[in-house]
């Protein structure tokens, strides 16, 4: 175990809170730069190279529910997140009839031992939104600013992917991408009848090796498991671990921060936090503090730092702090190819994830909504486990015999169980990812009755979806329909309608949140200024999806990675200029 | 390979990547489902975790009577046949044990669904279920397997067996039985090189002609890549 007591003597040049893509890059950049650091991590140390980690490659068998989702693995037993929507003695509430769902990871490299590794660019307009349709902010920095940083993170981490000449969706260095599948073909046939475009997706898994430390990919499907050989990014794998092996890194586990301490000018010094195993409290101090430890519980940390001169919280004399926090929307729905019944038998694993996928393509200016969404795709002949064979009492009929009499739904026996051979692999599904509108109604805060088991004051969430994201959710059903038929696929289900807000998802379930530490060139309207670096408190800096001022249709990691390289850079520079 | 071979390796972790999980040879098919099942979940655990399963494991829920009707059932939904075996011979019925602690919101509607035979079986045969001739308990399930031409009156019965049809479904095709019947041959060491030409034919696709220069090719998998400025892959 890597938790070592510290006397409250200790300093660091720098303490980061959370080992997730922001805090993975800043210990990695910081510590290269010289500057000894310490990684304060809620949850446990994680490889999944050590035996005892590891999940992938094991059958559904090695589970006694077969993989089926828990509590702390919602997405499967043998997903390699721990942690979950809902975490024992860690509540957070809603307030009114506020919807927000709140996925937590606590171990080192946090989500990004989750995530589908989707890895793309911000690009031009998505900086300048508020300049394009008038609602929301612009960023006070620009794609240009961030070119170099998105350059360098797919030199360091790789992702693979096509160039495409698209304005908004900028081509970076790509490995080279795999193949499609069989049901990526037929639903590119579908989009292509529609004029939707459909390319090569961009996940950061390496179809071909980056450097010596890394091996590539083997193609098991797998990358939510996290991967023996470090072929996928997780910020614990490729950031915190080998930034440890330089040295100048110490490594906080089980450490559950509680505020950022500062001094009587208002000057962050440190952190308190519990050792989650002991339950005692510790400090550490700094001169510089990072926060990286997620959108919404960074702005719980700076919210619970209140202080003579914070007394709204470190770096919130501008009441912002919480607000504009923004989930991407989401809907899905699914199809069955008939052509893709009985089809042949092959290993079609691939990686893990999508092989292609339609990025953002219509004008918004002709459409009832503001913003766009890109399109990600599922199916295939994946692993039979928990779920495999299920919902014959309404799918059964969509398999018809030799003359064409259609199965009746439902039934038992051999009948059944050849069924089920003959319509594995040929379901589809597609979900929408779409960029919603920053509101500052939309915000988190501190339940003032209610603490967690560290007696530290847990996130109230208020949230509204509103007719942006509805109408847009609207528009991917009808995309969708458009899809899948021209797909030649059938139909599954009914066609969400106004009664689901056509399926779109409650807030905080697509787990993109962004926005509650927001940037900007007003220290009236914003915490941080362009660099990440606090407006109030010159020596504290955020460094997770807190810092966005709108969060683009794209899923937001590879900016997460991007900027905290250029605030750790910024962070550096300022040391070395003796400005903070 | 044979199985214990390869969790050895894996163990002492000098298996290289892609040469993991080879296929067993016919004779290896010991089934590991039961042992397995008393264990807990293999790898990357939390105490938490570690505990919870134990618990599980240690706890009781269904009755035997509850076992007998369920095992009848299941190897009904999944009989052996020349490819395959029955439900009961894999475990099935072990597996919907754990997972009804597991998930015990569905506790209360499966065992509703088990009392409800004896209730019908009585109505129609005055037995119980567990009496029951083959024919006569094949009888009670045809009124509630067929969603949608079952009479009103099973409406509560159909999704009970719903359930039972979906969960038998799980517990038999998350097994290596279960993998051999589906014909899955995943997660065996494979470069992804696209879909098998023939495949591509009998379908009717071709690979974007723009596309065929950037695919990944196999070979070049052992190699560091290299970019010039723009991007472009120059080794």
């Amino acid at each position: 175990m890597s938790f070592q007591i510290k006397s409250s003597g200790d300093s660091y040049d720098v303490i980061i809170v959370g080992s997730g893509a922001g805090g993975g890059m800043a210990s990695k950049i910081l510590s290269e730069a010289g500057l000894s650091v310490a990684v304060v991590e809620a949850g446990g140390d994680f490889d999944p190279a050590k035996e005892e980690d590891r999940t992938q490659l094991r059958p559904p068998w090695e589970s006694p529910r077969r993989g089926a989702g828990t509590q702390i693995r919602p997405f499967g037993d043998f997903d390699a997140a721990i942690g979950g929507w809902e975490i024992d003695g860690e509540p957070y509430t809603r307030k009114g009839d506020s919807e927000f769902d709140w996925f937590r990871s606590r171990m080192v490299g946090g989500r990004t031992n989750h995530w589908g590794r989707i890895s793309l660019r911000f690009g031009p307009n998505d900086f300048k939104r508020a300049s394009i349709d008038g609602l929301g902010d612009d960023w006070p920095i620009g794609y240009d600013d961030v070119k170099p940083y998105y350059d360098k993170v797919d030199k360091l981490i790789g992702v693979y992917g096509s160039k495409e000449g698209i304005y908004n969706e900028p081509d970076g260095f790509f490995l080279p991408p795999p193949k499609p599948r069989l049901h990526e073909l037929y639903l590119k046939k579908g989009a292509s009848s529609a004029s939707i475009p459909m390319i090569p997706s961009r996940l950061s898994i390496l179809t071909r090796p980056i450097n010596k430390d890394r091996g590539a990919c083997f193609f098991c499907r797998q990358c939510n498991r996290a991967c023996q050989v470090y072929a996928d990014f997780s910020a614990g794998t490729c950031l915190v671990h080998p930034a440890m092996k330089q040295g100048k890194v110490d490594l906080f586990t089980h450490s559950m921060v509680r505020k950022v301490t500062s001094d009587d000018s208002g000057k962050a010094t440190g952190v308190s936090f519990v050792n989650v195993k002991d339950m005692k409290e510790y400090k550490l101090k700094s001169n510089v503090v990072v926060l990286g430890a997620s959108a919404c519980e960074t702005s719980r940390i700076m919210l619970n730092s209140k202080s003579k001169t914070h007394p709204n919280g470190i770096g919130n004399s501008s009441g912002v702090l919480g607000h504009y926090l923004h989930d991407s929307t989401g809907a899905s729905r699914s199809g069955i190819i008939p052509d893709m019944m009985g089809r042949e038998r092959y290993n079609e694993d691939g990686t893990g994830g999508m092989h292609m996928y339609t990025p953002w393509w219509l004008d918004n200016k002709k459409l009832d909504f503001a913003r766009g969404y890109h399109i990600e795709y599922g199916g295939g002949m994946g692993q039979p486990g928990y779920g495999a064979g299920g919902n014959m009492d309404s799918m059964r009929k969509y398999i018809t015999d030799e003359f064409g009499k259609p199965s009746p739904n439902g039934g038992y026996g051999e009948g059944l169980k050849k069924d089920i051979r003959q319509i594995y692999g040929s379901t589809v599904g597609m979900s929408g990812r779409g960029e919603s509108v920053p509101r500052f109604d939309n915000y988190c805060e501190i339940d003032p009755t209610v603490v967690d088991k560290f007696g530290i004051p847990v996130l109230r969430f208020n949230y509204k979806w509103t007719d942006q994201e509805i109408n847009q959710a609207k528009h991917m059903q009808d995309t969708f329909e458009e899809i899948l038929t021209g797909s030649g696929a059938q139909l599954l289900g009914t066609k969400p309608g106004a009664d689901t807000l056509y399926g779109l998802a409650a807030p905080g379930r697509i787990i993109h949140e962004v926005g509650t530490a927001r940037m900007g060139n007003d220290p009236k309207t914003s915490v941080l200024n362009s660099n990440s670096q606090a407006h109030d408190c010159k020596n504290l800096f955020v460094v997770d999806a807190g810092s966005f001022v709108s969060q683009a249709d794209k899923n937001p990691t590879w900016t997460i990675l991007a900027l905290s390289w250029r605030t750790s850079d910024f962070i550096v520079s300022e040391l070395k200029k003796k400005n903070i | 390979m044979n199985r214990r071979e390869n969790l050895k390796l894996l163990f002492t972790g000098t298996v290289g990547t892609g040469l993991l999980l080879t296929g067993c040879s016919p004779e290896e098919k010991a089934l590991p489902e039961n042992a397995l099942l008393s264990g807990g979940t293999i790898g990357g655990r939390t105490e938490e975790e570690k505990q919870r399963d134990q618990e599980l494991l240690s706890e009781t829920f269904f009755t035997d009577d509850e076992r007998k009707k369920l095992s009848t059932l299941v190897d009904i939904i999944m009989p052996k046949d020349s490819e395959s075996p029955a439900a009961t011979e894999i475990g099935v019925v072990d597996f919907m044990e754990f997972m009804m602690k597991d998930q015990p919101a569905n506790q209360t509607r499966m065992r509703g669904g088990l009392m409800w035979l004896d209730f019908e079986a009585d109505e129609k045969f005055g037995k119980v279920f567990n009496e029951l001739s083959e024919s006569e308990v094949i009888q009670i399930v045809d009124e509630v397997a067929w969603p949608d031409t079952a009479k009103p009156e099973y409406e509560g019965g159909v999704r009970w067996f719903n359930m039972l049809r979906n969960l038998t479904c799980s517990g038999y095709f998350s097994t290596e039985p279960g993998w051999k019947y589906m014909g899955y041959v995943g997660n065996t060491p494979n470069a992804w090189d696209g879909v098998p030409q023939e495949v591509m034919a009998k379908h009717g696709f071709q690979l974007e002609e723009k596309y065929l220069s950037i695919y990944l090719k196999p070979e070049d998998r052992g190699t560091i890549i290299q970019w010039d400025d723009e991007g472009n892959v120059t080794g």
